[in-house]
């Protein structure tokens, strides 16, 4: 191909990419003169490209597109959606030119006088109904076009080349466009000629800060550097067996350069996620039109760089995501003002760094997934029988839609709804060693969370030894690494035939490397005794599983090879690689291992990792304490709030004032029962609860000290009898969650006032940011606020709270501790009262001590109310008064 | 062989599946279990002595190791397995390396012989009642002063997949 024709291609399909996403900007703000400028510019020079080229009917389409937006710019038109519909319907034409182009090295016959006629049209000012309705009202026929849009043209476009031709007689043109007909077609090739240079030599010092480079020769530069990495591994390892070799220090040099060389080469094939993203807006407008839907895209973190090679990859699979989600996820604006929602749906792109990977989430604030209908679905299509649906988590049942042949849609529309894809989705992101998950709830949206490597050329590997024989494990997938032996804290049990390791109170299924890869000596080696082995903990999807070795060496940056076509089919290995010291290991693939040991297909896990995984990913979760006090049914109370859990021995216990009494650290602390049904013991050791926070101790006698457990801390109702907040279902049995708050005012009379109802009702899902110091506190009234159901966000210093504000969070109201290391309450009120967002927050002071003097400056510095630390009910009324004044004013 | 004539432009792959309009080829000779057998020169790499093989689990039988050759991995295939003989100690094996689609193999066998130029007068097809293991993957026999070479074709030799799952 002519090399200025391809040079013109690749310009011109990257400035059409850009223009995609411009343009549905300038629709959502029309008044924006950056963007019309950028745009008007782009268009501008496309067309002059495709006069310079000679390409007439490029050149007559961009041309008249660029009239209207010459009229956009001067403010002659308003940006409406057919009109934007219609710049983008040209674009798309040019689109269509280029790619017939492209392959023919020709413009492609045709006529486009329905697009020129409709633009110019549009361009004198004519309402443009519809696509279909303008060719009606396009006043000439196919041949005349080139003179309708010379008139369109004149203004702006004509000015301005004016300026910078003084060969081409420019007054007459700027004097008397409309009469210009048939003196037109001259000047216009002229200008076409001239244009090109102009604007190469305007942008030539932009463009020479960068070159194009072909992939190929990147390519080849990347298999080189992994080859000389390569080397430097095999070199360092020879020069480590000598202690004092003269090689030691220029080997040092040239490991050095290597390393930076590597990065740089890496460097070169990053590209900002953005690119991939480029075309999303484009197609969410188009979606949003086509289903009738509001759609608003937010895209963060677009500047987040990966791998070239990664981005390709997932291009696809995540504009297919992004589609789902705006079609199948987003409900119609009716049903989601039904629903109580915004009538505009979210689909939220998110991008960042964590750990050497690149996460990427999808967020739809839509109506999420349907588990039941889920659940209806799998049965009717043959997919599980009942027993094996009534078995799975919700979780479980929601991975289904990365099932081959699934779809989740009633309505098959011409977006999506298929039923292929998500399963694609899933295997091209985990072909490239990513995992994606999913969570959804019903009524609120989905969120589906891709993690994929930076980069797939070179990784780090941790290498292991199973039956004298080494691989390599990639590091991404190795969650930690636990030593095993009878003497051992862990030790691996077996369930009949089945490994297990005991890790933090969780059983996890082991699977012996060299049982998995059929290794010569693998049964023997098992049987020996006491032998210490090590335990890779892998994670895959969400299934976590031990890997068992029998040794572990470094961890090593390996070159990852793809596996000779006669071992393709051996899913247990995702590559080979060459080692420092030169010999060949095979690179397990941790998913296959998972596949091809259990039945558990990826993406399953069993209750137990179903806790896990929350504890880490979610904020949703507090460790319960769990115990039994009194009666035989569980109780429960958040771990955090507990100071110590400890035993006294019943002699030591003391009464004074009716009150039972323990020496504890120095100090009188007050045990507290439960009820009366609850009773120190006769003799022995009592276990208590220990609550503490500054000064104030105090002891919760209990029974007994069931379990500690990571759970959603859900409170259904609340309890009618005192002393409890409500009751959660944790560990799938229903427990009733202690007020400690209630217990503490019983054993100290300053701490709280009397229990009472919390306030329900209208302060429904307001948002609350409670800013104190103390943790426990902090947790203390969190569950208390939550009850009473306000949505809260704990901050335990000034600054966090502000960081929040910074972040773009709002809330309802504000809660806030007086006395604070560092920024004091009173600071923290001027701040937040000063400017910003939250000018017109409530805010609410919470004190240990209220005297006059600072209820006064309180005040002053703009706090709504103040309530005493310990007043719980004070609390509950002030929000709601203060919440019902603000909505009053408001 | 119709289409001897248009051999010129084809792949090297193919020109060991074809015979050469020239008078006569080139092999690099190989003994196992005394067998001689050829290899089309041009497909070979390297010959090497005895290399320590790194295990491939669950590769198949033929599938000797794997072995880095300056920086690439190649991948040994047992030909005593793969012909269906017997088992003999692939550490003291010597290997002939092929091209084979830009991967390289490394073949197993007792002994490296000489380069040969044979006349295509000598050559003959493969005798109907040839093991099936050999004629398939043989192209052919070369009568040679005393013993008969059998020319291996490489292709067919790396088509071990099949082979598994037609077994």
């Amino acid at each position: 191909m002519d090399e200025l024709l391809s040079e013109f291609l690749t310009e011109t399909s990257e400035s059409l990419a850009t223009l995609d996403v411009e343009i549905v900007k300038l629709e959502q703000d029309p008044n924006a003169p950056d963007l019309i400028d950028n745009i008007f510019r782009l268009v501008h020079t496309i067309k002059g490209t495709c006069g310079f080229l000679g390409l007439p009917r490029l050149e007559a389409v961009a041309h008249s597109a660029e009239n209207v937006l010459g009229k956009v710019r001067d403010h002659e038109l308003v940006v409406t959606p057919p009109a934007v519909s219609l710049i983008l319907g040209s674009l798309d034409r040019i689109k269509d030119l280029l790619a017939a182009l492209e392959e023919t090295e020709a413009e492609p016959e045709g006529d486009d006088s329905d697009l020129i006629s409709q633009l110019d049209a549009m361009a004198l000012g004519q309402e443009v109904q519809g696509e279909d309705q303008a060719p009606v009202e396009a006043p000439t026929p196919a041949p005349v076009p080139e003179r309708a849009l010379k008139e369109g043209e004149a203004t702006e476009d004509e000015l301005e080349r004016a300026f910078r031709e003084t060969e081409t007689e420019p007054t007459e043109i700027v004097a008397k466009p409309e009469p210009a007909p048939s003196a037109a077609p001259a000047p216009v090739a002229a200008k076409a000629k001239e244009e090109p240079r102009v604007e190469k030599s305007s942008e030539g010092s932009v463009a020479s800060q960068s070159i194009r480079v072909s992939v190929d020769v990147l390519e080849d530069l990347m298999t080189m550097v992994s080859e000389l990495v390569l080397t430097r591994n095999q070199l360092m390892q020879m020069v480590r067996g000598h202690a004092d070799s003269e090689f030691k220090v220029p080997l040092q040099r040239l490991s050095h350069v290597t390393t930076e060389l590597q990065e740089g080469v890496m460097k070169t094939r990053m590209q900002p996620i953005g690119n991939a993203w480029a075309k999303l807006p484009r197609i969410v407008r188009d979606l949003s039109h086509e289903l009738d839907k509001k759609i608003d895209l937010q895209m963060l973190g677009a500047d987040t760089e990966l791998d070239r090679q990664v981005l390709e990859l997932i291009k696809d699979p995540l504009t297919h995501m992004v589609r789902n989600s705006a079609d199948h996820g987003l409900e119609t604006p009716s049903e989601r003002a039904e629903a109580g929602k915004q009538e505009t749906g979210k689909v939220v792109l998110n991008a960042y760094h964590e750990g050497g990977h690149i996460i990427i989430q999808i967020k739809d604030d839509g109506r999420g997934i349907n588990v039941e209908k889920l659940r209806a679905k799998m049965l009717a299509s043959g997919m599980a029988t009942e027993a094996e649906v009534a078995e799975m988590s919700d979780q479980q049942i929601q991975m289904q839609i990365f099932a081959a042949g699934f779809s989740t849609a009633e309505v098959v529309t011409a977006v999506s709804g298929r039923g292929v894809g998500m399963d694609v989705v899933r295997t091209n992101i985990e072909k490239i060693g990513g995992t994606v998950e999913l969570s959804s709830e019903w009524g609120k949206g989905s969120t589906f969370t891709i993690k994929i490597p930076l980069t797939l050329a070179i990784v780090s590997a941790l290498i292991v030894e199973s039956c004298e024989d080494r691989f390599a494990i990639p590091q991404l997938s190795v969650v930690e690494l636990v030593r095993a032996s009878k003497e051992s804290e862990h030790r691996i049990e077996m369930i009949k035939e089945t490994p297990v390791l005991r890790l933090r109170n969780r059983l996890l299924p082991l699977v012996y490397l060299g049982d998995s890869l059929k290794l010569a000596n693998a049964s023997d080696h098992k049987l020996t005794e006491g032998a210490e082995v090590f335990v890779v903990v892998s994670q895959v999807g969400s299934y976590t599983f031990g890997i068992v070795v029998d040794r572990v060496f470094d961890t090593e940056e390996i070159v990852v090879k793809p596996v000779t076509p006669l071992l393709r089919d051996i899913s247990m290995f995702s590559g080979n690689t060459i080692l420092g010291d030169g010999s060949v290991i095979m690179i397990l693939d941790p998913n296959g291992i998972a596949a091809s040991t259990s039945d558990t297909k990826v993406g399953e896990r069993s209750d137990a990792d179903d806790d896990m995984t929350h504890a880490v990913s979610t904020d949703d979760t507090t460790t319960m304490l769990v115990f039994r006090a009194g009666s035989t049914e569980p109780k429960a109370v958040p771990l955090s709030l507990v100071a110590r859990l400890e035993e006294v021995d019943v002699e030591t216990v003391e009464y004074a004032n009716g009150q039972s009494l323990v020496q504890y650290r120095g100090k009188l602390m007050p045990l507290v029962k439960m009820d009366d049904s609850c009773n120190i013991r006769e003799s022995g050791r009592q276990p208590i609860l220990v609550f503490s926070d500054g000064d104030h101790s105090m002891g919760l006698v209990v029974d007994e000290i069931i379990d500690i457990v990571e759970s959603k801390l859900d409170i259904e109702l609340t309890a009618t009898e005192v002393g409890y907040l409500g009751s959660a279902v944790i560990e799938g049995s229903a427990t009733n969650v202690i007020d400690v708050g209630h217990y503490l005012s019983d054993a100290f009379s300053d701490w709280f006032t009397s229990p009472d109802e919390a306030a329900f009702g209208e302060a429904d899902a307001r948002r609350l940011l409670l800013v104190d110091d103390s943790p426990f506190f902090r947790n203390m009234l969190t569950p208390l606020l939550e009850v009473a159901g306000y949505r809260v966000t704990v901050a335990s210093n000034g600054d966090e709270a502000l960081a929040l504000r910074e972040d773009g969070v709002d809330f309802d109201c504000i809660v806030s501790d007086i006395e604070m290391p560092g920024m004091s309450g009173f600071e923290l009120a001027e701040q937040v009262k000063s400017d910003g967002r939250w000018q017109e927050t409530p805010i609410v002071a919470l004190s240990s001590h209220v005297n006059p003097k600072d209820l006064e400056r309180g005040r002053s510095v703009g706090f709504s109310d103040y309530v005493g630390k310990f007043d719980r009910d004070a609390l509950l009324t002030t929000l709601s008064q203060t919440l019902a004044e603000k909505v009053e004013v408001a | 062989m119709s289409d001897v004539n248009n051999t010129n432009d084809r792949s090297l792959d193919d020109l060991d599946d074809q015979q050469n309009k020239t008078d006569s080829e080139e092999y690099v000779t190989a003994l196992i279990d005394g067998q001689l057998f050829g290899i089309p020169v041009l497909s070979v790499q390297d010959v090497l002595g005895p290399q320590t093989l790194a295990n491939i689990p669950l590769a198949p039988p033929e599938v000797a190791g794997s072995l880095n050759l300056r920086g690439r991995i190649v991948t040994a295939i047992d030909l005593r397995k793969r012909l269906g003989m017997d088992p003999a100690d692939r550490e003291k094996s010597m290997s002939i390396v092929v091209d084979h689609h830009g991967e390289l193999y490394s073949l197993l066998i007792d002994e490296v012989g000489e380069v040969l130029q044979v006349p295509m007068q000598n050559y003959e097809r493969n005798p109907a009642t040839l093991d099936p293991r050999w004629r398939d993957v043989s192209q052919g026999i070369f009568r040679l002063d005393g013993r008969l070479l059998v020319i291996l074709q490489v292709q067919r030799l790396l088509d071990i997949i099949k082979v598994a799952a037609a077994a």
